[in-house]
């Protein structure tokens, strides 16, 4: 019996927290990261232990589940769970040399807390399973207090109990709307009106024909239905084609202006209305959180379309990937990535909800544990065929879902010269334009360096997308092919993937002794 | 020169510097690049402007006539065009002085002795009492056992400048051809007429090579190879801060990790403050050839090398690392003249980490050269045919620990 | 005040919620354990804490730890994700702008307060 294979899974949420169980039954060593106190990502965020509830499934969908599910990994001897603990660098191998990266890890502290040890993992296998958050467009006014994504507004009220406002627009589009607008009802906001930008044919031809047929086979319909009945009974009218496109107010939000969108999105002049509002709640969609892929040389490439064998079927180069907003990681049917020994899952490999995150991390898990090699006894085969159908099935609603909620190409007319575009640095849309209209300043580094977007705190995690198609738009034609040595620019290029204080990179860093070995407790303070 | 055809091969601040002059003296100038302008070493380093780290001699002399030049270039860029003005106020020029610590008595003694034979060149050296610096850098380590403050260096934000200079150069009638990769030379009668790019030929009098750490490969695409390696370096980038360093502040080693030739891991502290509030800390040399991994274990050597000089920085969180190649040549000396092998090829590279700053006065020097007139600064010792840059030893790779 | 914590009597998780008290800028506010320092500020009726380079005001904006926009320094430690951090009894919160320097309180004493 050969040494069981150690398995580390970046991220607990649905994806990776089905690794995780995946893994271990297949034998493996695993180690699962997280950077919050408790596994279940941005979907079952619940509220704390120390809020004692007892209800804790409470606007939880599929919460016995994953409550089962969550027990058995934390408890499983050959389990390592390190909570608050961040990836903050990957170490690729040598030239030359093949496998996943070594993992460098900030263990055991409170969110960025100061003095936190400094750890490096050696794996056999890597699973990452990061998932994604929300992307929101800018918009005049989008950088007022009170604005925030739907993906705020959801954390706070399901995993705190806050609602962000007494008076909420939701806005902008995807399904993502009608559970926060659930939630934020739940928590006794008033929700003045859902709007999906869209407009009422683009959706319905993007679905196709009997819809709700494909969301019931990826778990939706239920969750789905219970939303909009929801909206149904406090009367919260759901609107298609209308966007807010400028959100006003002295210090906050105040109120926003809607206007009737095109099909794609421009402005339908004479239909703009003012709401007042004390929060909006904004989601574009959502932006897979890649910097760890890229770090680990994970190749790039469009969504794959289900039944093709080796996923990412336009890909759009190795390690080097122009970084277009709708870029994923490419994966093949096991999960794997372009990398020996990496694996990716969940909405990293193209945004497809909840069922098809714990699918696919249920292959990648089995892929880690068992290098890829096919099983031989005819249940556990059975069962992988049964969770690549049903990742299949939820990559099917993926694909509709992208092209009923696509992003418009006629935003950028939402925006003013001294529209925020990079939040951090305040870089309005007027100096973007004019540094991609010059010829000297236009590479990617050059501009970014010369406007400052994206070089703020958030290391363009918000704005790094907007800035690469707007680049792409006006200044399309620019060279920006790296040198040799450098990677190619791209907006979710971060290195260091979470900020580490000075003090703690000086100090030395010690090896995790492996998977099922605790590390040391050590005080964080 | 009038209807003298050049082109300049890399778009980076050399590059930029070089057409500039050119164009500006009237040459029809075109530069090409593979990828874009300013996109790879340029946009990869910190922006030193400096005369500190450098002894009485050749480089010097450079770094001295680049810094007088900066700030009227700047200037003329700045008049010449709405564009102009633009990046010249993205390059940030800030003339902030540099100081110089050190932490050892040794290193006491041979600073002295540096800033002494510098005073002697013409460099503006002196010495600070623990109180001078107290006041000049309130952060700094009281651990200190002598400190030297450079009122001549200086610090611009390297995009920004090669934009300027760039930008500049265009308006001067120069043009730019981007994504284009040189392939092969067309030499006609030994002279070299020619180069075959990814789009065609180009053909003009002379060529200037200034593609930096590039530059010894493409050299050896044109028959005229010359010793020009990478050698790594890498910068930690700190959330923005309030204003706590207000120098550019590096520990004395820096001076020997410059010089040194080691092929393993160097690092010392440069630290200094950007407009924006941003730390940024350095340096590494590493000669690892085009290897670009991220290594953790570098960074934190570069951490810790800063924590001695600036302690309180210990719970600045770093939010960026990234790192790029200087083009390095054995002898730590620019390689500025004609290729007396193939007449047509003139080089303007291997400036390592001092490019940013030599960038001007490089392409002021290759001006005259290029016009046979009398250069401003001694260029022999940057000439072509010497030992380092036409049989550079060979080296190993530093091999990972 | 239009932030709020869903009230103990009418919240469907049923929770319960200990008190505590942290100091944002020298002022006690109050809170529940568990709560992030985010959700304490917005329920306790702010909605702005940071100021961008312009000097306008900034919240919470992604509520995930992405955005970085509601950065505090906590008992010294500067840039703290206000998202992420739970509240503990006794934190000092000190609040900060880009567009004015914050004050320092001496050299060796870190670029927060205390140490």
């Amino acid at each position: 019996m050969p040494a069981a294979r150690r398995v580390a899974v970046v991220g607990a949420g649905p994806a990776g927290l089905s690794a995780a169980q995946a893994a271990l039954a297949a034998g493996a060593r695993v180690t699962v990261i997280d950077a919050a106190e408790e596994p279940g990502g941005q979907y079952h965020r619940t509220v704390p232990a120390a809020y004692a509830p007892r209800r804790p499934g409470h606007l939880q969908h599929g919460w016995r589940a994953f409550e089962h599910r969550r027990r058995r990994v934390l408890a499983h001897p050959r389990c390592t769970w390190l909570p608050q603990t961040s990836v903050w660098a990957l170490e690729r191998p040598r030239p030359g040399q093949e496998g996943p990266p070594r993992l460098h890890l900030l263990c055991s502290g409170p969110a960025d807390g100061a003095g936190r040890p400094r750890r490096t993992l050696d794996v056999d296998a890597l699973v990452l399973a990061v998932g994604a958050h929300d992307r929101v467009l800018p918009f005049p006014g989008w950088e007022l207090p009170g604005v925030c994504t739907a993906g705020a507004a959801q954390a706070l009220a399901k995993g705190e109990r806050v609602a962000v406002g007494q008076r909420v627009v939701v806005a902008g589009s995807g399904p993502f709307l009608l559970p926060v607008a659930a939630s934020l009802l739940d928590a006794g906001s008033q929700v003045r009106e859902v709007l999906e930008a869209n407009t009422a044919a683009t959706t319905a031809r993007g679905w196709g024909r009997r819809p709700w047929e494909l969301a019931a086979q990826a778990g939706k319909a239920a969750e789905l239905a219970a939303h909009a009945a929801a909206l149904a009974r406090h009367r919260v009218p759901y609107r298609t084609g209308r966007a807010v496109v400028e959100a006003r107010g002295d210090g906050r939000v105040e109120e926003v202006v809607t206007a009737r969108l095109r099909a794609d999105w421009s402005v339908l002049e004479g239909t703009r209305r003012t709401v007042a509002v004390d929060a909006v709640c904004v989601s574009h969609g959502f932006s897979p959180q890649l910097e760890l892929p890229l770090a680990a040389g994970c190749a790039l490439g469009e969504r794959a379309e289900p039944g093709s064998d080796t996923a990412g079927t336009r890909a759009s180069g190795p390690s080097g990937s122009r970084g277009a907003p709708d870029a994923f990681v490419r994966v093949d049917e096991r999960q794997r990535t372009s990398v020996p020994g990496v694996f990716a899952a969940g909405e990293i490999t193209g945004i497809a909800g909840a069922a098809a995150a714990r699918a696919e991390g249920a292959v990648a898990g089995w892929s880690a544990a068992t290098g890829g090699s096919a099983p031989r006894d005819p249940g556990t085969r059975r069962a992988l065929r049964a969770l690549r159908r049903s990742r299949d099935q939820g990559r099917a609603f993926a694909g509709r879902l992208a092209r009923a909620h696509p992003i418009g190409a006629a935003w950028p007319g939402w925006l003013r010269p001294q529209t925020v575009v990079c939040r951090c640095e305040e870089t309005d849309y007027g100096s973007l334009c004019a540094a991609f209209a010059t010829e000297a300043g236009a590479a990617p580094r050059v501009a970014k360096l010369n406007t400052r977007a994206g070089l703020g705190p958030c290391q363009g995690r918000i704005c790094g997308p907007t800035v690469a198609e707007l680049r792409r738009r006006l200044a399309g034609d620019a060279p920006d092919r790296p040198a040799e040595g450098l990677p190619a620019a791209d907006p979710h290029r971060r290195p260091l993937a979470q900020p580490i204080r000075l003090g703690e990179l000086a100090a030395p860093s010690a090896p995790l002794t492996g998977p099922g070995h605790r590390p040391e407790e050590e005080s964080s303070s | 020169m009038n209807g003298t055809r050049a082109v300049v091969l890399g778009a980076g601040i050399i590059g930029a510097a070089c057409a500039r002059e050119l164009a500006l003296a009237g040459l029809a100038v075109t530069v090409v690049d593979r990828g874009g302008p300013a996109a790879a070493t340029t946009s990869h380093g910190e922006g030193n402007v400096l005369v500190s780290d450098k002894g009485p001699g050749p480089e010097l002399a450079l770094a001295q006539l680049s810094r007088e030049l900066w700030p009227t270039v700047l200037a003329q860029v700045a008049e010449r065009s709405a564009e102009g003005r633009r990046a010249v106020q993205a390059a940030e020029w800030d003339p902030k002085g540099g100081i110089v610590i050190a932490t050892t008595g040794a290193g006491a003694h041979s600073l002295a002795r540096f800033a002494d034979s510098q005073r002697s060149a013409g460099v503006r050296a002196e010495p600070l009492a623990p109180e001078a610096l107290r006041e000049a850098e309130p952060y700094v380590t009281r651990e200190h056992t002598a400190a030297v403050h450079y009122g001549e260096d200086a610090q611009v934000q390297p995009a920004g400048a090669a934009t300027a200079l760039l930008t500049d150069a265009l308006a001067a009638g120069a043009t730019l051809r981007g994504g284009e990769e040189v392939c092969s030379a067309v030499v006609r009668g030994g002279r070299l007429t020619g180069v075959r790019t990814t789009r065609g030929l180009l053909e003009a009098d002379l060529f200037v090579n200034a593609a930096g750490p590039w530059s010894g490969a493409l050299a050896a695409r044109l028959g005229a190879p010359v010793g020009v390696e990478p050698r790594r370096g890498d910068v930690l980038v700190t959330t923005p801060q309030p204003p706590t360093v207000f120098h550019k502040v590096y520990d004395a080693d820096y001076v020997g990790a410059v010089g040194s030739s080691e092929e393993e891991s160097q690092t010392s502290a440069v630290v200094e403050s950007t407009r924006a509030g941003s730390v940024l800390i350095g340096s590494s040399r590493r000669r690892v050839g085009f290897d670009d991994r991220l290594r953790p274990e570098v960074l934190s050597a570069v951490a810790a090398k800063a924590l001695r000089l600036f302690p309180s920085l210990a719970r600045v969180p770093v939010m960026r690392a990234y790192g790029g190649f200087r083009p390095y040549v054995a002898d730590h000396l620019p390689v500025i003249g004609a290729d007396p092998r193939l007449p047509g090829l003139w080089h303007a590279s291997g400036h390592e980490g001092a490019g940013i700053g030599l960038s001007v006065g490089t392409g002021r020097l290759l001006l005259h050269l290029v016009l046979g007139q009398p250069p401003p600064v001694d260029a022999a010792a940057f000439r072509v045919d010497r030992p380092a840059v036409l049989r550079p030893r060979p080296y190993q790779q530093e091999e990972a620990p | 005040m239009s932030s709020r914590l869903v009230p103990t009597e009418r919240d469907a998780t049923g929770r319960g919620g200990r008190p505590l008290r942290i100091t944002v800028d020298g002022v006690p506010a109050d809170g529940i354990a568990g709560q992030t320092l985010a959700g304490l500020l917005l329920a306790s009726g702010r909605s702005s804490w940071r100021q961008a380079p312009s000097g306008a005001p900034r919240g919470v904006f992604c509520g995930i730890g992405v955005c970085f926009d509601c950065l505090v320094t906590v008992n010294g430690e500067p840039d703290v994700r206000a998202c992420r951090r739970r509240a503990v009894d006794g934190d000092e919160v000190t609040t900060g702008s880009r567009a004015v320097p914050r004050p320092t309180d001496g050299p060796e004493s870190g670029t927060g307060e205390g140490q």
